[in-house]
């Protein structure tokens, strides 16, 4: 994805807009075809000295909304207490991608927030400058005040306002940035700016949106993955307390588009629902039968007993594992798991006088979604317009857009507004999972315990022959580098089930599977499982080509891990109590280092409990907003420890599980302590909403093997698994 | 069928099984109160009836006669609900949110029957709410702050 490059695509258009404010707009270069131009209010400063920011990037719990604004604010000086922050409209000609993935909404806007933010704070000294005839260089601003200390003269903002407009605005290429050791609102924790709406139960949510006229919407949909509708008794349905509508919807086989489906409308949306209760359909779900999560499994039995397709190798392997003085063999085994955000799928959407549509979505990527909708359902896209609605939690499910056509072709069909929302059983049933995937896994050591050869065979899923959406099996570099001869092999098992991205997709799985068995191996090397991979990292950089510079890192990696060490009380751990140890892990996933350490007790009838988490990151030179930081690396740690407990199985070409009964949650009593640790380094700063999570599944089961000698290769973690008496 | 919500009367024509939940989202337009899963395993439709914490989702309206309804939209009116809103700010408790309404209904009905909960409380209390960006760190935090308590988290650790 690109990053927004505002010095190259854009400049700030200045207006002097209604009630005198300053209103400040990106607006694109032209084009070459002379595409119409597009103009936003982005940064607007009323003569009260209010400032209003808009935030381009859907904001889902991943505090973006916020620390969006911080940046632009930091960079123009405003008074944070009078900074008001308002979701952007979706428009990607103006604002550039506006989607909430890969933990890159912060990597891709820091630079060019800043720079807008800089833009605006020079027009005001511009301003105040001419006002008083001093040099600008005079000038210092604090809180949305320009201040010229020689003569003692203060203007703030919002009277400068008029003049201001009259400045040329400056080249965002050129204009002059803070030096980060004098920010004062970046680095600084804030609270989340709809934070008090949320705690007084104001409406925000997707779910929360009610438009004149709207009506309620339900759909059912295949009892089985890839069913065809027979038949459905629509006018029993109609007959039914406040249906205004049913219809069915017609699937086209594609995984992002409309499945086929019966739409009820009505009134309400328990009277829709109680009305689907009672729908009678036929469903043609021959196409079921064989995708069950037993059959997948011999599948994938079977296919480790041969060779896979070569993915990634390095030198020798077979002369490698031939020559090893030990060699260690293991099988690990990653379930499906699902996304199940607290706010299950919803969309509104509202038939337009010119035929478009007005949709209201909580979207990771609302602009792929009216796209979608766009070329789903033949309507020209500058007939849709899609408003970013905060959701309620995201985790990759959101990526997708299925909701938003549901919603949309719902409305359009029944020609009247309509607010889709699925039950969580729908939400279950229709996920589109983190695909599960089966490795053999082995490794020659030489005689000092050193990695000669690491060969890794992963069975995963594919779609229509080609593999799955979110179903890579290439984890982060460390064994690739570490090792001297590396081969990863692929095979697949086709599913019908739906998949996708799950927060750190592949990495969630893989982090698990490779760093567990780096703990083999560091135990069959009978070493320090720490030092040894602080040892293999040295052996790595020393023997990296003249001139190499790997994607990953290895000094960052090895940055983290010192600090883990320093941190989680690594040398004392042998003083804890018998059943009780610690285990450690590190992994890099979207552009952070991260290396954690957890401290497991393992009771007699198995039972396990993560008592505290350490974790050292490090996602570059600047925490934009500390708290919402640590807030997100806690998340994701329980986060992680939660889907070491869950598992997605098919039976017949459905999932077994339905709703929160059948899956477990991480809840309060469950939670560890965190103590979270950013190392800040020379690099620039990136995302948290993922790179946390991978290590602390593997954290979590290394310190199960230190606790027990139960080494866990196979997930959900069942306390059956761990039982010693 | 009358019903008592936040201290206000409301008479509607509604079926008798149509649960609370939907009743205060769809007919009271207050839609504080969340839904999340139907069958009283998250803990987002937490409302109180005279004062106890229930599931609207599984609440039928014809079921709650007389009890008066207390949803977040009025939690503040409570001295609990008040402390526990300004110590959910002041620890910038949140990240999306959306469980938050019912985790601080729960947490007014703990701190309002034991006031000084030790962390043993507050995990009988709150296990029933699930917060999916898992915030429980900071919640366990803003309801020891709310009560006036030192934040630290005491369990075995």
């Amino acid at each position: 994805m690109d990053t927004l490059d505002l010095s190259r695509r854009h400049f700030l258009s200045v207006t002097l807009a209604a009630g005198g404010a300053l209103a400040v707009g990106l607006k694109a270069h032209a084009n070459v075809d002379s595409a119409p131009q597009r103009l936003s209010a982005f940064i607007t400063v009323a003569p009260d000295n209010t400032v209003t920011i808009r935030a381009r990037m859907p904001e889902i719990g991943q505090g973006i909304k916020t620390g969006l604004a911080m940046i632009i604010a930091e960079e123009l000086d405003a008074d944070w207490s009078k900074v008001i922050v308002e979701t952007a409209p979706v428009d990607e000609k103006t604002f550039g991608p506006q989607f909430a993935g890969g933990s890159m909404s912060t990597p891709t806007s820091y630079d060019a927030m800043r720079r807008a933010g800089a833009a605006v704070r020079a027009m005001f000294v511009g301003a105040a400058s001419e006002t008083w005839s001093v040099p600008a260089g005079e000038l210092t601003v604090s809180k949305a005040v320009v201040i010229h200390a020689r003569s003692g003269r203060t203007l703030t903002y919002g009277q400068l306002v008029a003049r201001a407009a009259g400045v040329p605005a400056p080249d965002l290429r050129t204009v002059t940035l803070k030096d980060p050791r004098d920010f004062r609102i970046v680095g600084h924790a804030h609270g989340g700016v709809d934070s008090p709406r949320i705690v007084t139960g104001r409406p925000i949510f997707g779910i929360d949106t009610t438009v004149p006229g709207m009506r309620y919407a339900v759909l059912a949909r295949p009892p089985v993955y890839g069913a065809r509708l027979k038949s459905a008794d629509l006018d029993a349905v109609k007959k039914l307390p406040g249906v205004t509508h049913a219809f069915t919807l017609h699937g086209t086989g594609d995984l992002h588009g409309l499945r086929d489906s019966v739409a009820i409308v009505a009134t309400s949306w328990w009277l829709a629902k109680s009305a689907r209760d009672q729908l009678k359909a036929e469903w043609d779900d021959a196409i079921g039968a064989p995708h069950d999560s037993a059959v997948y499994r011999a599948q994938a039995e079977t296919l480790l007993k041969g060779k896979g397709t070569a993915v990634k190798t390095k030198d020798d392997i077979a002369a490698g594992l031939a020559r090893a003085a030990k060699t260690v063999e293991a099988v690990y085994d990653v379930p499906f798991i699902p996304h199940v955000t607290l706010e299950p799928q919803n969309c509104t959407a509202a038939p337009t006088k010119d035929g478009g549509l007005e949709i209201w979505a909580p979207s990771q990527t609302p602009g792929g979604g009216k796209s979608l909708v766009a070329s789903a359902l033949g309507i020209p896209e500058d007939r849709i317009t899609v408003h970013m609605v905060r959701a309620g939690g995201g985790f990759g499910r959101r990526l997708e857009n299925d909701y938003m056509l549901e919603a949309a072709a719902v409305a359009k069909t029944a020609n009247v507004p309509v607010k889709l929302l699925w039950s969580r059983e729908d939400d279950v049933a229709y996920d589109y999972f983190r695909p599960g995937h089966m490795h053999a896994l082995k490794a020659g050591l030489d005689a000092d315990g050193h990695i000669d050869a690491y060969y890794a065979h992963g069975v995963t899923y594919s779609r229509d022959g080609k593999v799955a959406q979110g179903a890579g099996i290439t984890p982060h570099d460390l064994p690739y580098l570490v090792a001297d001869n590396f081969t990863l092999e692929q095979s697949t098992i086709e599913t019908t089930a739906q998949t996708g991205y799950l927060r750190a997709p592949s990495s969630n799985g893989l982090a698990f599977v490779h760093e567990s068995f780096l703990d083999e191996i560091a135990h069959a090397a009978e070493k320090d499982p720490l030092d040894y991979r602080l040892a293999m990292i040295d052996h790595a950089i020393a023997h990296l080509p003249a001139g190499d510079k790997p994607g990953y890192d290895l000094s960052r990696a090895r940055t983290v891990l010192s600090a883990l060490r320093e941190c989680c009380g690594w040398d004392g751990r042998g003083g804890l109590p018998k059943g009780t140890a610690l285990g450690v892990a590190t992994y890099f996933s979207h552009r952070g280092y991260f290396a954690e350490a957890a401290k497991v007790r393992v009771d007699a009838d198995g039972t396990w409990r993560v008592l505290k988490v350490w974790v050292a990151g490090d996602v570059g030179s600047i925490i934009v907003n500390p708290s919402a930081a640590r807030n997100q690396v806690e998340g994701s740690v329980i986060d992680g420890i939660g889907a070491l407990r869950q598992e997605i199985t098919f039976e017949k070409g459905r999932a077994a599980q339905t709703n929160f009964t059948e899956i477990p949650m991480m809840r309060m009593s469950d939670a560890p302590q965190v103590d979270v640790h950013f190392v800040q380094s020379d690099n620039p700063p990136t995302g948290l909403g993922e790179p946390a999570l991978p290590p602390v599944l593997p954290a979590v089961c290394n310190a199960i093997f230190a606790a027990t000698g139960i080494r866990v290769r196979r997930l959900p973690l069942l306390p059956e698994a761990l039982k010693t008496a | 069928m009358k019903l008592t919500v936040n201290g206000k009367t409301y008479e509607r024509d509604l079926p008798e099984d149509m649960p609370l939940l939907w009743v205060l989202r769809d007919e009271l337009d207050l839609k504080g109160t969340k839904y999340g899963c139907g069958v009283a395993q998250c803990g987002a439709c937490t409302v109180h009836l005279d004062g106890s914490p229930v599931r609207a989702c599984i609440t039928p309206v014809g079921t709650v006669g007389d009890a008066a309804v207390t949803t977040i939209e009025a939690i503040s009116e409570t001295p609990q609900g008040k402390a526990l809103q300004a110590a959910w700010l002041e620890l910038d408790v949140m990240q999306c949110g959306y469980c938050q309404a019912g985790q601080i209904m729960s947490a007014q009905a703990l701190l309002r029957d034991t006031p000084k909960p030790t962390d043993a409380d507050i995990d009988a209390a709150m296990d029933g709410n699930l917060c999916r960006c898992a915030t429980y760190t900071r919640i366990r935090a803003a309801i020891k702050t709310a009560a006036g308590l030192p934040a630290t988290d005491m369990r075995e650790a």
